[in-house]
């Protein structure tokens, strides 16, 4: 439940309510870039995204290693995924 | 070979591995991983095996499915079992038994429960459900809160009057303090949990070095950084220092997130104390709506009973969240309680020391050793 999923900003889509797409793996979905409003985010970045929400920025390394990870762990990476792209903001 | 498979770095593993056998001089360490997120990445790399004899891994209450108390899902289902009541929560928490079935079962019997994978997606429900009321059964340690938090305020701007929050978020360190403070276990220090502390930052956890004396590492998930994170707890030991140290500094600032933090405490405040599963009451523990938030409270809009419900005689999932038991220690794993059937919270979510060993620990025994025979030479 705790899983952190890394994704990419590609896309900012209501600035002033904190919303911006994401792509996980090639999945894209809205989510709240609330909790880093502060921290410049933009465009290209990566973040540890968990329940829709952005939840602390990483570099692209620390990305790929964790989705590496996440992607050994087969059916709850897969669920996680799967639930993050069955609903939309 | 497996292990080469399974680790980022092989090399890197083999190095650590020696390492720490070097460094572990003493008869005895035991460790405790706070998450279940590292309890999850141990069982399935089976690193347990993988470190020398004298260093055991405990695992600790860090599954926040584990420790929600059978009484709160007992009120859940009396929610979801209200009359316009839409009830919503994350997955894991459907499966969790309370007394009489659970979430799921109530689902079967006609009550409109659903899965959501954001409390954002709660709100959005209620927003397009204006004459159901929607309640979102809120779990999880400092790393979720915020995301409940944002949806409170989110709730209060757009004026969504049809949704409120069932709030059981828990907090980190009063567990930590409990289980120091508990005569069953003697520890020798622990690794920190990660994704909580990008919330909460490494300073909340001093008083585990200054007031108990034990060494304490945030680490993070890969196998290699648990592995990393042992090491350096050993050498603190060896060298006569006892901190708080952050392994995972690449996710993990010294601050945490004083965004999130300060949304926090916007919208929710401490209870005096909370029921966890197993541990008891712990005062200070978990956190509930904030009275400026009072009409989001589901606690304020409903009169749950709000029934302790003592845990089943069979259940040993307080010694499991304690560390005082492994998991095949209990006498009903793996026979009457399967991840299928689940008697307690431990065997419900992934990262639940029960269900995790039960998925993955029986796997690695093998290979582990192999590795670890090569690894000492
Ligand atoms: S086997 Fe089941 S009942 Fe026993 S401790 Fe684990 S989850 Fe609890």
């Amino acid at each position: 439940m705790c899983l952190g999923i890394p994704g990419q900003v590609v896309e900012t889509v209501d600035a002033e309510n904190y919303l911006a797409k994401v792509d996980v793996s090639g999945v894209r979905r809205t989510i709240s870039v609330r909790l880093l409003a502060d921290t410049g985010l933009k465009d290209g970045d990566w973040v540890l995204v968990h329940v829709g929400f952005a939840m602390a920025r990483i570099d692209e390394e620390e990305a790929a290693t964790t989705l590496a990870q996440l992607q050994k762990m087969g059916s709850e990476y897969d669920n996680e995924l799967e639930q993050f792209s069955s609903t939309s903001l | 070979m497996k292990f080469v498979d399974e680790f980022r770095d092989p090399a890197a593993a083999r190095a650590l591995v020696r390492t720490i056998t070097e460094l572990a001089t003493e008869d005895e360490y035991k460790f405790m991983e706070v998450c279940g997120g590292h309890t999850h990445t141990i069982y399935r790399h089976g690193l347990e095996h993988i470190l020398p004899d004298n260093i055991e891994l405990v695992h600790g209450p860090g599954c926040p499915v584990c420790v929600i108390p059978m009484g709160r899902i007992d009120d859940a289902i009396w929610l979801a079992q209200q009359e316009g009541v839409i009830f919503t929560t994350f997955g894991d928490m459907m499966r969790v038994p309370g007394s009489t079935g659970s979430l799921l079962d109530a689902k079967a019997r006609g009550a409109d429960c659903r899965f959501v994978y954001s409390p954002l997606d709660a709100l959005k429900i209620a927003m397009e459900n204006p004459t159901k009321h929607v309640v979102f059964f809120a779990v999880g340690f400092e790393t979720t809160a915020p995301s409940t938090a944002v949806t409170l305020v989110r709730a209060k701007q757009l004026g969504v009057t049809n949704f409120s929050v069932f709030a059981n978020h828990v907090t980190i360190v009063p567990p930590i303090k409990a289980i120091l403070d508990s005569p069953d276990l003697r520890l020798s220090g622990f690794l920190g949990p990660g994704h909580v502390s990008t919330v909460v930052g490494t300073r909340p956890y001093r008083f585990v070095p200054e007031v108990y004396g034990k060494p304490m590492v945030v680490a993070g998930f890969e196998p290699l950084d648990i592995l990393q994170s042992v090491q350096m707890l050993l050498k603190q030991m060896a060298e006569d220092r006892c901190e708080v140290e952050n392994q995972y500094s690449r996710v993990v600032r010294p601050e945490g997130n004083p965004q999130a933090l300060q949304l926090l405490n916007e919208t929710m405040e401490l209870r005096p104390h909370f029921e966890w599963r197993g541990l008891g009451f712990i005062s200070q523990s978990a956190l509930k709506v904030h009275r400026d938030f009072a009409e989001w409270d589901a606690e304020e809009r409903f009169s749950m009973p709000g029934i302790r419900v003592a845990d089943p005689k069979a259940c040993q999932c307080g010694e499991v969240l304690k560390g005082v038991i492994k998991p095949w220690e209990c006498k009903v794993f793996g026979t009457a309680c399967t991840p299928e059937t689940p008697i307690g919270t431990c065997m419900v979510s992934p990262e639940g020391a029960c269900a995790a060993y039960y998925n993955f620990g029986r796997l690695h025994r093998d290979t582990a050793i192999m590795v670890g025979e090569r690894a000492a030479l």
